[in-house]
């Protein structure tokens, strides 16, 4: 079933008016899903995460549906998504090594958690230790204090924490970017090993390290300034995008083997507009090398095969 | 250019400081004229103390950094602001290098103010515009403009340029790229390459290798404030001796191809205490009884230095 999101609308309230971080955004994910959210900072793409789970000011919704298992969540509703939160749909946050009561051990923790949700936690406990052992953290962590964990086992016990109810939705923030080389590697192979034990159906990852995706991810959808510009299978996107925008950034990542002796890699001149007054049409216009006069509507975003969605007009006639 | 030898840091921990920490042990590598050398390692490895010893922002507990000859750590008064003049440092946050109620262009006025006072301010203003314009940026759009005005990528770019004004030598980078946007770290980092045309050495401090690879000649990997491996890029990257360096490279996500199904060994909490054996053992999977002792770098090709009592044998 999934996660069916129907032209959702976020805006920022700001005293200088509304920010549009969010616009008609439309996608869906299969149930076992896990597709990565990729885009610059200040795309969107933590807004889409987070307006899906906790929607609070000074995010504003402003329209649009979401769709989980077939059911509507009330996500411009703060209370009555809390019967929603964590059970079926739950978040490990940016920087989650901050995300531990610091004065709190973690088994009391997790304790107060579940209490907070009504549910026993002598009954989930040899759960949470079977996934102690997935995750390859000895079982007293439990009662150990967040300082004495590293980086990667904190970003683990946070991950245990998280898909505990088996959520139908996980939404991964950032996860890997504060960790080094090796730990990240850990982390993203054990989310992978989460969706297969089920721990939880389907899965948004939230980064803008686009290499982490191609080795995890089964789909990538990339935004920017706010509008979803491409959305297909990672293999689609990494080496035949449509869009020019992910055209342009996947041909700006350095890669082992290349040498700026050898062959010298561009970026994307220009920069994202500011989105408190954004342009009309699509946002990408201003910096894109095939603009031309009708990128001043906004592009549908079209499925141009199957699985293929694509918001650009020089694709659009493609469909 | 610039030397260190045996260059070691020890910080007092613990509530009274009687505890040692051995953030940089015995290091000792070079940085030749017009050259980019990287300095790769995860977080705790002891590599922006290194950077910040080169710009003498923290004491050197032991050995010695010689900078043309001339010893960085004795530098004091005068002599320091002239060292100032050739080696600059450019950090990884931009946001938070300038100060949020003065405008982003005052740090080109206190260069001014402070070396340059004989320089008269219209002189002054043209040298400013003709580095921005080096560093790839519009003066006219830039310029009289408030930090958070501008993007991150034109903060640093800032940066970079009021290093220049200063017709520097040496430039320290410390994880300049990684709070950038992928559209424009590259802009950055092809900006530093150019650099290296001018006459600029650069000791460019990352924990991105592919980052590394692409900019760089040399690269020196650092475990835990020990040089693991050492030498010219490709050799590292092709020929990978050191097992820190294996595992870090099997663990780089790329584009080309998919990980391989290998357990990664990560990092435990770091330890506080002064190890005498390779600081590598309790993760390293060839570990044997003569890891006990701390290896010596050896060179097992020319220019490539691998502190491994393993890679040192003949392979089996």
């Amino acid at each position: 079933m999934g996660l069916q999101v129907e032209n959702l609308t976020i805006y920022y309230q700001t005293l200088s008016g509304d920010v549009r971080a969010l616009e008609n955004a439309t996608f869906s994910l299969e149930g076992g899903e896990i597709m990565g959210l990729a885009g610059e900072s200040g795309c969107g793409k933590t807004t889409l995460g987070h307006s899906l789970i906790f929607l609070a000011p000074p995010m504003k919704y402003v329209g649009g549906r979401v769709l989980l298992d077939g059911e509507e969540l009330p996500i411009q509703d703060m209370e009555k998504m809390n019967e929603f939160r964590f059970r079926d749909i739950s978040i490990i946050p940016q920087y989650a090594m901050n995300a531990l009561n610091p004065i709190r051990k973690i088994g009391r923790m997790t304790e107060e958690l579940l209490q907070a949700k009504k549910v026993d936690f002598k009954a989930v406990l040899p759960e949470l230790k079977r996934r102690l052992d997935l995750v390859k953290l000895p079982h007293d962590v439990l009662d150990l204090y967040p300082i004495e964990l590293s980086g990667g086992m904190k970003q683990r016990m946070v991950m245990v924490v998280s898909t505990l109810l088996d959520p139908s939705l996980l939404i991964a923030d950032e996860i890997t970017s504060a960790l080094d080389v090796a730990s990240q590697k850990a982390v993203a192979e054990m989310l992978v090993e989460f969706r297969d034990q089920d721990c939880c159906k389907s899965a948004i990852v939230i980064t803008h390290d686009i290499s982490i995706l191609y080795q995890i991810a089964d789909s990538i959808m990339i935004m920017y300034a706010g509008q979803v510009a491409e959305k297909a299978s990672t293999r689609t996107i990494i080496h035949s995008p449509r869009h020019p925008y992910t055209k342009l950034l996947i041909s700006s990542l350095p890669e082992i083997g290349v040498k700026y002796s050898e062959r010298q890699l561009t970026g994307i001149p220009g920069k994202p507009p500011l989105l408190l007054d954004p342009p009309p049409g699509c946002r990408f216009r201003d910096r894109c090398p095939i603009a031309f006069d009708k990128c001043l509507e906004v592009p549908p975003f079209v499925e141009i095969e199957k699985g293929h969605f694509v918001a650009c007009w020089k694709e659009a006639g493609n469909a | 250019m610039l030397k260190l030898d045996k260059v070691t840091k020890i910080y007092r921990v613990g509530t009274f400081g009687g505890k040692e920490l051995h953030a940089v042990s015995e290091v000792s590598f070079e940085v030749r004229d017009r050259e980019v050398v990287s300095l790769i390692g995860e977080s705790g490895s002891g590599k922006s103390t290194i950077g910040k010893m080169i710009l003498h922002l923290v004491s050197i507990s032991d050995g010695s950094i010689l900078l043309d000859d001339l010893d960085v750590a004795a530098l004091k008064g005068e002599a320091l602001k002239e060292y100032y003049r050739k080696v600059q440092g450019v950090f990884q946050d931009p946001f938070s290098s300038y100060n949020p109620i003065f405008k982003a262009d005052r740090i080109f006025q206190t260069i001014h103010d402070e070396f340059y006072p004989d320089v008269s301010a219209g002189e002054w203003s043209a040298k400013v515009e003709r580095t921005l314009k080096d560093v790839g940026l519009n003066p006219e759009h830039v310029l009289d403009k408030f930090p958070h005005q501008l993007s991150g990528g034109q903060l640093q770019r800032f940066l970079i340029a009021r290093a220049l004004l200063l017709d520097i030598k040496f430039l320290v980078a410390d994880e300049i790229i990684s709070m950038l946007d992928a559209s424009t770290r590259i802009d950055v980092l092809n900006l530093l390459a150019g650099l290296k045309e001018l006459g600029l050495s650069i000791l460019f401090i990352t924990h991105d290798l592919s980052l590394a690879n692409y900019i760089s000649e040399r690269a020196v990997i650092l475990y835990r404030g020990c040089v693991a491996e050492m030498g010219a890029t490709e050799k590292i990257f092709t020929n990978p001796r050191h097992p820190y360096t294996q595992m870090l490279i099997a663990s780089v996500p790329r584009l080309d191809r998919k990980w391989e199904a290998q357990a990664s060994v990560e990092s435990k909490c770091a330890p506080t205490g002064y190890a005498s054996g390779c600081v590598y053992y309790d993760r390293c999977p060839l570990a044997f009884g003569k890891c006990k002792r701390r290896p010596i770098p050896l060179e097992i090709e020319p220019g490539h230095f691998v502190a491994c009592w393993k890679a040192a044998e003949p392979p089996v």
